[in-house]
């Protein structure tokens, strides 16, 4: 067992998870997604883009582009929150808790890519 | 450019985990810390969009002051821990930055994608030179002059370093790598539609061999060409194909006996394998007579093997007669006096200082010099930092492996023609070859000429083949006048003139001219330059040939064709169509 890919899966997975706790619930219903849960899919996001950093191989390559479509997707929607609640001032009305909440469903998307082709990977490791 | 990149992303992994869990700490806290209000009352703790403001500025900046509000002491004290935190892994992440910097590997992986990108840009045809030493760096000057490109490769960091340095009018990409690594020799272009050729130059035989080698094997078709400091070496490469081998003392030799022999001849070869631009040499007269040679190892059996060549009486000192296999020899190193007296120095007219060490070469010709005033010396330099010494003394001639060779490099790459006029002229004598250098001497005004090659074709040469075609007689007469004023000739002289097999020295300017003959010219810059307009504009050339201006373009050409009836040609060349 190699501690490098334990840490590497758990950060991958941990990002899926955590993505998709945030995702889950109404679409429409503020209460149902909470900010410190899209913070801490932010951060080990983060992590896990900058884990991927460096991989010269063609499925490192995917990996990263799959993980920075995730990072991409969880900042407008932080973006879009920071946007409706202090800059116009909205506030977190159905319509503009809904876009949030699809922005960050494409970074789950993007997410559960990265554990598919984790899993492969996995599948493919023959010694 | 991926490759370092990927390098720095890599290096960069720890310090950017570090800065993100830094924040995220700092960020988590500041949202969970209650504040206080304007009167002193609790208030919630920050959001997250005001928690991320704060920590952005304070872990860059150590703060603005407590903004939005004043903090609760609470919040005070995290803000104190979060300052030392994010600092410590800002200094760490700057730190690895700087480090990643200057990182010799990384500087050698960015010098080498710059370098390749270059070669890639590269859209003339260029040589790829292993090894600017001496040689190498003679060899780049002359080419550069002559506006051919080079792609240049050395082991040694100072010599690259000295090539940026240098004053070239091409950029001339450089690298510091191995050059008998043939993944080195792909990235200087070996596979590049363009490289004109490969040209091994390192002071290390294994290394000339494998670069040899590699280019054989790599591109086939490709020329070669070698330095050689072995006969086994110079074997060896010729035992696959290298096009051209050349063994420095070998070639030394045969110089100084052509320089004896026949100096008319030497002089021609200086002449026009010189960097153009340079002052011209002077004629040198070697006396013939007894000779003393001092020191018989690779240099001095080489020149010994060339002079007995020519018939000419030799004495050889040597110090270690044994270890070179000198079996009739004056024992001695030839700095002293008896031993020159003994190799019988005052009867002799010239001395060869051809030891492998300077200092010692120098000693013998001012020994040699005070028995006997009279002597032609000749001076064996092996180190270019000993110039100044070698100038005070004023040989008679002064050899220098690396510039040697450097000439003879030149004559194979600057056109195919000049080392095939080389061969022609040993057919004529002395008194030949005087002709022809006061005549170039006569035109050039004292500086090396520029050589090249016209080929007469309808891509090289349009204007030429196009009145060709229309049945004009073209004589070398039109290549050597001035477009400006046909009475006056060009400063350059029509060396060689090569018609299928037959090959003709110094043609006759009323020579009429055919499609695919290959001329070989030499003159000034200002001439090729006033004979190429000639070449390519059929108006210049219509005015060269009759002395009067042709119409226009080529639609008025066209009109006056049909007005005089000429027939068009019923096919046209297939690089035409």
């Amino acid at each position: 067992m190699n501690l490098e890919k334990v840490v590497f899966g758990f950060f991958i997975i941990l990002a899926m998870t955590l993505n998709f706790g945030f995702v889950f619930g109404d679409i429409h219903n503020p209460a149902h997604h909470h900010v410190y849960e899209l913070f801490f899919a932010i951060i080990v996001n983060l992590i896990a883009t900058v884990l991927k950093f460096g991989e010269r191989t063609q499925i490192g390559a995917i990996h990263l582009a799959s993980s920075l479509v995730a990072d991409l997707g969880l900042l407008s929607a932080a973006w879009v929150w920071t946007a409706a609640v202090y800059i116009d001032g909205t506030g977190l009305t159905p319509d503009i808790t809904a876009s949030i909440v699809s922005l960050s469903a494409g970074a789950l998307a993007a997410n559960i890519l990265s554990v598919i082709m984790l899993l492969v990977e996995t599948v493919m490791f023959r010694r | 450019m991926h490759n370092t990149l990927f390098m720095i992303l890599r290096r960069m992994r720890v310090p950017l985990i570090f800065l993100i869990l830094s924040y995220a700490i700092a960020l988590l806290g500041m949202t969970l810390i209650p504040g206080v209000d304007a009167r002193g009352q609790p208030a919630p703790p920050m959001d997250f969009f005001h928690a991320f403001y704060v920590v952005s500025y304070t872990a860059t900046t150590i703060g603005f002051g407590e903004l939005p509000g004043t903090f609760s002491d609470a919040q005070r004290a995290w803000m104190t821990a979060t300052i030392y935190m994010t600092v410590i892994v800002w200094l760490y992440s700057i730190g690895s930055i700087l480090k990643l910097v200057q990182d010799p590997t990384l500087l050698h992986a960015a010098q080498r994608n710059r370098f390749a990108a270059k070669v890639n840009r590269l859209r003339q045809p260029f040589y790829l030179i292993a090894g600017c030493g001496e040689t190498g760096t003679l060899l780049m000057h002359a080419l550069d002059s002559r506006n051919q490109q080079a792609v240049v490769l050395d082991i040694d960091p100072d010599r690259i370093g000295a090539l940026e340095l240098g004053q070239y009018h091409l950029n001339i990409p450089a690298l510091t790598a191995d050059a008998s690594l043939p993944e080195n020799l792909l990235t200087a272009g070996l596979n590049h539609p363009l490289c004109a050729g490969v040209i091994a130059l390192t002071n290390d035989d294994r290394a000339n061999l494998s670069v040899a080698i590699t280019t054989k094997l790599l591109r086939p078709g490709l020329p070669a060409l070698c330095r050689a400091d072995t006969v086994e070496t110079a074997a060896n490469m010729t035992s696959f194909g290298t096009d051209e081998v050349i063994i420095a003392f070998d070639v030394f030799g045969e110089h100084l006996a052509l320089a004896v022999t026949s100096p008319g001849h030497h002089l021609l070869y200086e002449w026009l394998t010189g960097v153009p631009g340079d002052p011209l040499t002077e004629p040198l007269e070697p006396p013939l007579g007894k000779w003393v040679v001092c020191g018989y190892g690779r240099f001095g059996k080489a020149i010994t093997h060339h002079l007995q060549q020519v018939g000419i009486e030799l004495v050889v000192v040597e110090a270690m007669p044994e270890e070179t296999e000198c079996d009739n020899c004056i024992v001695g190193s030839g700095t002293e006096a008896h031993t020159l007296l003994e190799a019988g120095i005052q009867q002799a007219v010239g001395i060869v200082a051809g030891t492998d060490d300077d200092v010692n070469n120098l000693s013998i010709v001012m020994t040699a010099h005070q028995l006997n005033p009279d002597l032609f010396t000749v001076l064996r330099q092996n180190r270019h930092a000993n110039e100044p010494l070698f100038k005070r003394f004023q040989a008679n001639v002064t050899m220098q492996p690396s510039s040697i060779l450097a000439h003879e490099f030149l004559s194979l790459l600057t056109t195919p023609l000049l080392s095939r006029f080389f061969t022609l002229i040993r057919a004529h004598d002395d008194a030949w070859a005087d002709v022809l250098i006061s005549r170039i001497a006569a035109v050039l005004e004292h500086s090396v000429p520029e050589v090249w090659d016209v080929e007469l074709s309808s891509s090289h040469t349009e204007a030429i083949w196009e009145a060709m075609r229309d049945g004009a007689p073209v004589s070398l007469q039109a290549l050597i006048r001035n477009p400006t004023d046909r009475d006056v000739e060009l400063t350059c002289i029509p060396l060689l003139l090569k018609r299928g097999a037959s090959e003709t020295l110094m043609p006759e300017p009323e020579t009429l001219l055919q499609i695919g003959d290959r001329l070989l010219f030499c003159g000034t810059r200002q001439a090729r330059n006033l004979q190429a307009l000639g070449l390519y504009n059929f108006n210049v050339l219509s005015y060269l040939r009759t002395g009067k201006d042709a119409p226009g373009g080529k639609a008025w050409r066209l009109l006056e064709r049909l007005g005089n009836k000429v027939p068009p040609p019923e096919t046209r060349s297939p690089e035409q169509s």
